[in-house]
Order: structure tokens, then sequence, then C-alpha cells
């Protein structure tokens, strides 16, 4: 059995906000809901299924699900930290496919900024963590953990903090115009390289932004989705892969995304030279280079040349990515990007991004997310979708 | 168990990061008693015959229960690092040391001179106390690498 042509997004909303210190939690989540049904051209009593992950209030489902006033047959808090809500699309169309529900919302929010959250702050998941025990007291935060990344990727392909900076002057070619974006100053590979080093080799532009927001999106049934006003976006395909430390066995040159992409490319019988525009998730620029390498958009190692030389600037480059700014330029609300990555891809598949990073005709998408730390244990996330 | 290193770091050229007391729960006791010791231990599994880190009671290679607590040589080469020099009052630098036993660990090294490490640098291990330490007891001791 597979999802394939099973279910349709419907509805998808980025909250405009980029700092919210006047919100609750709770009410970023819902108005991103209610900006999803206004999208979808559905109400909140149309909605039977409901998924969050670790960014939702209280008690996840339950406390939001009272909140928004939702009548439920079916709920799922699957969290995998960013990758969480390409996940939770999945599920949803595997839940449709089921009968379990017929209309899915999953809703994302968080107040990173206004709470002072940083990506060099070590995060203290409590004794209980098995891992905790041994990592803790390192100082493991975001920053470091994925510069450990980068250098070993450096030392075994000899890929450059040039190269790197090529990721970051994609976004930010496509962040200019994007009026919500929080950085919209195109940059050039050399401005980034000389900015400040973070967590070596990572410099501050390497970064992605903190930001305070949300987002949702609606998942239906095909019949329903036929029924409403807006353009139809196919569910082809998923996939869905932890990776940790593997025992000891430590290999920071890959990620589960190796495997989460070749899952959803066999459900979706497509290959990568076939997609038009790639959502790929950038909490760092390395975050994309491995990314890209491991849904086989290029060889192993080779990711530094692929990215080089405006590769991944729309109109420009031969494969478009990111054309919101993504995380190192627009957005990357409760530090969890998976969800604005999926919501970028179906404004490319409407044809709707702005007319000047739209990719023309755009028929078959792929959002790719990375939840956790690619430098000790995460989740790649992997949704192709098609305009049908 | 035998003792493999020093238990007293070498002196480093900037100020050092003090580590914050580890998690400590009951699986992980053992290895928190053995680093006071000045050892450092790894898990390896009778059943299959593999060693794992971080050490568990249940072997994640092959899932046998018949796991014991090794001690290492303390020896292995740096697999990747990185030091954090913004947003934190003392910079320090994480980082994988692949053990010679093989199986890789996260540390943080200490006592070098600042762009001296590469990957593939041999080290070794060395103690550091951590905070949470009394007048009447000491802080739990880490175990960090040294270049050799």
């Amino acid at each position: 059995m597979s999802i394939k042509g099973k279910a349709c997004i419907v509805g998808a909303y980025e909250h405009p906000t980029r700092k919210a210190p006047d919100k609750s939690v709770a009410q970023l989540h819902a108005e991103s809901a209610r900006g999803a049904l206004l999208d979808a051209g559905l109400t909140k009593n149309d909605i039977d299924g409901y998924f969050c992950a670790g960014d939702a209030p209280g008690l996840g489902p339950l406390s939001m699900a009272d909140y928004m006033g939702l009548k439920l047959r079916h709920v799922d808090s699957t969290d995998v930290g960013g990758s969480s809500y390409l996940i939770h699309v999945a599920h949803a169309a595997e839940a449709i496919a089921l009968g379990k529900c017929n209309v899915a919302l999953i809703t994302l929010a968080g107040r990173p900024r206004s709470e002072g959250s940083s990506g060099t702050q070590a995060r203290n998941y409590g004794a209980a963590a098995p891992d905790a025990g041994y990592e803790f007291s390192y100082g493991l935060a975001t920053a470091n953990g994925y510069g450990m990344v980068a250098m070993r990727h450096m030392h075994e392909y000899g890929t450059t903090s040039e190269q790197l900076a090529w990721i970051k002057v994609a976004a930010s070619h496509h962040a200019q115009h994007n009026p919500h974006a929080m950085l919209r100053d195109v940059v050039t590979v050399e401005e980034v390289v000389n900015s400040p080093l973070v967590a070596d080799p990572l410099h501050r532009l390497d970064c992605c932004v903190v930001s305070d927001g949300g987002g949702a999106l609606i998942v239906a049934r095909p019949e329903i989705a036929r029924s409403l006003k807006r353009p139809i976006v196919n569910i082809l395909g998923a996939g869905e892969a932890p990776k940790g430390q593997l025992g000891g066995k430590v290999d920071l040159t890959y990620t589960g995304g190796a495997w989460s992409g070749a899952a959803a490319f066999a459900e979706a019988g497509v290959k990568p030279s076939d997609i038009q525009y790639a959502s790929i998730y950038d909490s760092f620029t390395i975050t994309v280079l491995l990314q890209l390498e491991d849904l086989g958009f290029c060889k192993k190692g080779e990711g530094g040349k692929f990215v080089a030389d405006g590769n991944l600037i729309s109109g420009v480059g031969k494969l478009p990515f990111n054309t919101d700014g993504g995380g190192l330029c627009n957005n990357h609300p409760a530090n969890r990007g998976g969800m604005t990555k999926v919501i970028e891809a179906v404004r490319q598949l409407r044809g709707e991004a702005h007319p000047k990073v739209q990719v023309p005709n755009c028929g078959l998408a792929l959002a790719h997310g990375t939840g956790g730390n690619l430098g000790s244990r995460h989740c790649g996330a992997t949704l192709i979708m098609e305009r049908v | 168990m035998t003792t493999s290193a020093p238990t007293a770091a070498p002196a480093a050229t900037a100020a050092e990061r003090k580590l914050p007391a580890p998690l400590i729960n009951p699986e992980n006791q053992p290895f928190f008693d053995a680093t006071a010791k000045s050892t450092l231990l790894i898990g390896k599994c009778k059943a299959c015959g593999e060693v794992h880190y971080y050490p568990r009671t249940i072997c994640p290679h092959c899932g046998s229960d018949n796991t014991e607590w090794i001690a290492a040589k303390g020896t292995g080469s740096i697999y990747s690092y990185s030091t954090m020099h913004r947003g934190v009052p003392v910079p320090y630098t994480i980082a994988y040391v692949a053990l010679d036993e093989g199986v890789s660990m996260m540390t943080n090294l200490t006592g070098f001179a600042p762009g001296s490490l590469k990957i593939g640098q041999r080290v070794r291990v060395v103690f550091q106390e951590a905070d949470g330490g009394t007048a009447e007891k000491r802080g739990a001791m880490m175990p960090l690498f040294t270049p050799v």
C-alpha cells in the first residue's frame, strides 16, 4: 500500500510575524491554523485529524485541540524536531488513505526570538535522556554539532567555506523578493566567509535566523480537494529515517536523508533529475550540502561543486531551492524549519511563489527536512509532491 | 581495571570553560564511578563481541543483554571537532574522538595551541573535574582529550 495519490495539500499558510513578544504560542498556532483554513476554503468544523509536534504548548494535541475547539477522530504528535511537519503530511496521507480522517490540520509555532533562544546554547534534555550523561557537559549546541559535520566534510572531500557560502548567497537572492524575510540584503561569498566565526568552520552567515512565527497545512482526501477552488497539490511519496551515532560507529558524512530520500523517490516513482523545485532544510549551509548529496542531486562529496556559482538560484541554476529565502534568510519559526519547507513547495506548485523566483510550470517538487542535530542524532524526512 | 592516563589536564593557554555537572542516572553511574578513578569505560557485548559507545546495558548492535563495561586504553585520534567562538563566555572545543578500540565518543579537546588541531591527530584522555563539587566531595570527573 502506498500514499501515492491518496491525499492532497489543500491549505498552506505561513504566519507573517517574525517577532511576537505580545502573543502566546497557542495563539500563533491557532492564527496559523485559521490562515490555512481560509487559504483552503474550509472551516474548523471540517477538520477531523490534527497533527502537531513538540513546539505545541501544554499537552500538545490535547491542549491545542481544546484551545481551537476541534472535534477529532485522529491525532498524531510525532516529534522528531524540525522535520516533524514533513512526516505529519505523510502520516496525514496515511490516515486519510486508511479512512481514519478526511481533513487533517498540521500546525507549528514558537517564539524562540522573543524568548532569547540561540543555536550556541547547549540543550538540556534532562538526565533521563540516555545520551545526556555522555554529552551534555561537553556543550553540544546546534552550531558546534553542525560545525563538526562541516569540518569532517571538508576533511574528506575538500569542501570549502566559499562553496558553503554559495548556499547562503542563493538564499539571499531569493529573500530580497520576500517582504516578510528577516534578512533581505543580497550577500556575496566574501561577506559570508568574512562574517564572524560562530563554531568553526561555520560563520555567522552560515547559520539560519532565529525567528518567532508559525505555519499550518491542511491535507485532505482528493475528492474534497477537487471540491475546493485552489490548485491541487498531490502527495506522491514520502520517507522518514532517524540516524544517530550507530552505536559508536559515528559517521558525520551522510544523513538520514539518504534513506528517507530513497524511500520517497521509490514511492513517488520519480528520480532526482525530475525535480523542478526543492525545499531543502537549511539550519546551516552545511545542512543543505549534505542533504543535496544524500537525496541524489549530486554524488557524495560533490555537493560543494554542485552548489557553487549560483546553481541553487531560481532562474540561474539547475536546482532552484528555498525560493522564500529559507531558514537562512526568511524564517525559522520555533527553531523548526520543516513547516516552511512544505509551504514554499506548495507555493511553487500552485504558481504562487514570488514572480521573480517562481519556477515556470512547476509540476514536481520535493521538500526535505532534518530534525534534531546532524552532529548527534537527527531524523531525515522527505516529501515529493506534484501539481495535478 | 587499569588506570589509563594521568588525572590532570595539561595547563591550558587560555581560560578554560568549567564543564557543567554531568546528567547522571542509574544506568550511567558506573561510568562516573570509573572516571573518578581515571578510567574511561566503554560498552562491550559478550554475545556479538562488538564494542559500543555510549555504553548501555542492551547492545545497540545485536540487542543482547549480555553486555559489560570494559576499560578503554584512552588513546585515539580526532574524528572531527569545532570550537565555539560566539555566544559563550569562554570558547571551547567539542569533538568526536575515534578510540583505538573502534568506537567514537563525543568529548572536549583541551591543552592545545590555538589553530593547531587537525582531524586524524593522535590524542589521549585526561580527566577534568566538572561543576557540582562541594568542600567535602569532588565534582564528577569528565574524560577530555589532549594531543599526544
